[in-house]
């Protein structure tokens, strides 16, 4: 079998929850796999010391130009160090997006993405599961490992795995040529906007179930019956008619609240993944099969162009 | 600069119960209705506006089928010059490297400054833009939000987690996987579709292309989807039955007891 690499995504000396996960996903792959985690970034001492309280061994990879995880030169310092044949997994998040692809082309390793189960191995296939169309089905992906695989597994999956204690093995010296066509310059942080959604108890969340701007209105008809503020998914900031501020999910805001009621919203894992503190969750759908319906504790089959109106005048009549 | 967009034909599925066909090994496409990969149409505005901006032209490329060629017209009505369609039976079955492959030998017979993709499409790999600049040795950058055109080089926003902005100097030629929000895509309606109708779209096959048909399609390819199921639920919502009056007093209800009416 292969040897397992988990990539280790850290900021501010913590690591990313990712971190365990992806321990957790490697002894679903292989139960008796030694997995060795990879953590690049420059001073990162005591990073590697608390990867190794949960990996075997901790490749530690300190050097100026990978102060910041850019991932072209991450690529350039593991294709120096990773035998040939390695299963590398990466978390399936901007990162993961952004390294994974070009690295299974350069290791002439089979790729998958957004992988949310194992099988095993049998021989040299590594027996993956996906899914498609936003979670509505599910797929068997098999992937020949014989030259080895780049894996994204799905954030928030696996649960984060005990693991045993280990060794840093400081791989610094070993590096070749960094430099590369991408430089990073910055990270500018997103404006706050007029109301703070991560503060609110109850949230009424729009998706592009709500067809027009106009319809809007409803939701915020219905929001302020309730005495609850109005979030949204990624659609509705696209096109401009809700703020940045408002949305939910991995590339907007983590929300907490008691209650989120998600309107005509289809349950991707990157809206879902801002929904945190395990909320009551009211789904509404027209489509009886969206996988919101999985996550919800209650649903609602109904056109919600029709029914918030109507939830909305019981509400007022309390 | 001379830009090259790919895009990809996709069913629209969001509002549509998906159904497995009885063999398992696909869906029902039958009654789907197919349309452009919603992140390839913000890359095709970005496109244009830089071109409109800068100077040069768009072109628009697909590997697919003779049915793709509808993408490609639709992206041409929003002000692409030229389409491309990349189609032989070859093909099918590639993975997304295969699929890079095939692109590669595309931009390889033209002259491009500028390779751009969608972030992501139907099957949710989000891999083909990043496969295709390391096959062809360029630098890339996914999920971009932001582009700023400098001298030999762009500056580029990539929206990162909790959407805050990373922002990068990369050197052309480069490969940009494009995030959706960047601009807003224009409109295209019939009249603009019929007004491209009869432009001449080149259908390039493995041997136009130089490919040898072995290197791409099912044999080739390493990543294989077996089956496609339907996932063993979970306990999934409790769902409120009745008329629209009796669910909404017992939706009312439990939004009392959780706090959810103040
Ligand atoms: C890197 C990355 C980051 C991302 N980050 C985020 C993020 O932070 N937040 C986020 O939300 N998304 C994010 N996305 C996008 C995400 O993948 C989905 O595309 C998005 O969440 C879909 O939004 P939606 O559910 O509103 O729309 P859809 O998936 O289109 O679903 C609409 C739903 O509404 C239902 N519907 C339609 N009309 C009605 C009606 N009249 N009444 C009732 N129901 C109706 C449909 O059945 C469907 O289930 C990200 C994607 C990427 C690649
Ligand atoms: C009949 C059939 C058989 C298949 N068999 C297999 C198989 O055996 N193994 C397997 O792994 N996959 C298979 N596929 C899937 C196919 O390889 C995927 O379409 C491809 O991997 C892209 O995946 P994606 O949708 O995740 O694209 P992503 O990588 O998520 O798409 C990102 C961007 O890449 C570009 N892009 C993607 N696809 C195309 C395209 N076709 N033309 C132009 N640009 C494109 C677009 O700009 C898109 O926005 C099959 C597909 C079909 C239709």
């Amino acid at each position: 079998m292969a040897q397992i690499f988990a990539y280790i995504l850290h900021s501010n000396g913590v690591l990313d929850d990712s971190a365990l996960e992806l321990l957790a996903a490697a002894k679903k792959i292989d139960d008796s796999a030694e997995v060795t985690a990879i953590v690049t970034g420059k001073g990162i001492d005591d990073v590697c010391s608390k990867a190794a309280e949960s990996f075997k061994s901790v490749w530690k990879i300190d050097n100026e130009a990978l102060s910041y995880p850019n991932a072209e030169v991450v690529r350039k310092a593991l294709l120096s160090l990773l035998p040939a044949d390695s299963i590398v997994l990466l978390p399936h998040d901007t990162f993961g997006m952004d390294l994974g692809p070009g690295l299974s082309v350069k290791l002439d390793s089979a790729f998958a993405a957004d992988v949310v189960d194992f099988e095993g191995v049998e021989g040299n296939t590594l027996k993956t599961i996906r899914q498609e169309f936003t979670g509505q089905v599910n797929t068997h992906v098999h992937c020949d490992i014989s030259a080895g695989a780049v894996i994204n597994v799905r954030p928030g999956v696996f649960q984060a795995a005990e693991g045993q204690a280990g060794e840093v093995v400081d791989k610094s010296g070993e590096l070749g040529d960094l430099s590369v066509k991408r430089k990073f310059i910055e990270v500018q942080e997103a404006e706050a906007g007029e109301v703070d959604i991560t503060k609110s108890d109850v949230l009424v969340s729009i998706g592009r179930g709500i067809e027009d701007e106009d319809n809007l209105e409803m939701a915020f008809e219905l929001a302020e019956a309730m005495g609850a503020d109005v979030s949204c998914s990624r659609p509705i900031v696209d096109a401009k008619w809700l703020e940045k501020a408002r949305q939910v999910g991995t590339s907007g805001k983590t929300v907490k609240p008691k209650v989120y009621m998600a309107m005509g919203i289809s349950g991707s894992f990157q809206h879902m993944g801002g929904v945190k503190g395990n909320p009551f969750i009211v789904a509404v759908n027209k489509n009886p099969k969206a996988p919101i319906f999985q996550v919800a504790d209650v649903g609602v089959e109904a056109d919600i162009l029709e029914f918030i109106p109507e939830l909305t005048e019981k509400v007022k009549e309390l | 600069m001379e830009i090259l967009v790919c895009v990809k034909r996709v069913p629209d599925t969001a509002e549509n119960e998906i159904e497995i066909n009885s063999e398992g090994n696909d869906i029902e496409r039958d009654d789907l209705v197919y349309s452009v990969n919603e992140w390839d149409n913000y890359a095709v505005e970005e496109a244009i506006q830089m071109v409109d901006k800068h100077g040069g032209s768009v072109t628009v490329v697909t590997v697919g089928d003779e049915e793709s060629e509808e993408v490609l017209r639709r992206e041409m009505a929003m002000g692409a010059e030229s389409g491309l369609l990349l189609t032989d039976d070859a093909f099918e079955g590639s993975d997304g490297k295969g699929i890079a492959a095939i692109l590669k030998a595309a931009v390889d017979k033209g002259n491009y400054d500028l390779i751009m993709t969608g972030a992501q499409a139907d099957e949710g790999y989000a891999q083909v833009g990043g496969m295709l600049a390391a096959m062809l040795d360029y630098p890339y950058a996914s999920l971009v939000n932001m582009i700023e055109v400098g001298d030999g080089k762009l500056k580029v926003g990539r929206e990162i987690e909790g959407g805050n902005m990373e922002v990068n100097e990369i050197e052309l030629p480069c490969v940009l996987s494009i995030q959706t929000g960047i601009n807003e895509p224009r409109y295209v309606g019939i009249r603009g579709i019929r007004k491209v109708a009869s432009v001449d779209i080149p259908t390039l096959g493995a041997s136009d292309l130089g490919l040898d048909a072995g290197s791409v399609g099912e044999g080739a390819a390493r990543v294989k989807r077996i089956d496609y199921f339907v996932p063993e639920m979970g306990e999934g919502a409790e769902m409120l039955e009745g008329s629209t009056e009796e669910i909404i007093d017992k939706l009312i209800e439990l939004l009392k007891s959780k706090g959810g009416i103040k």
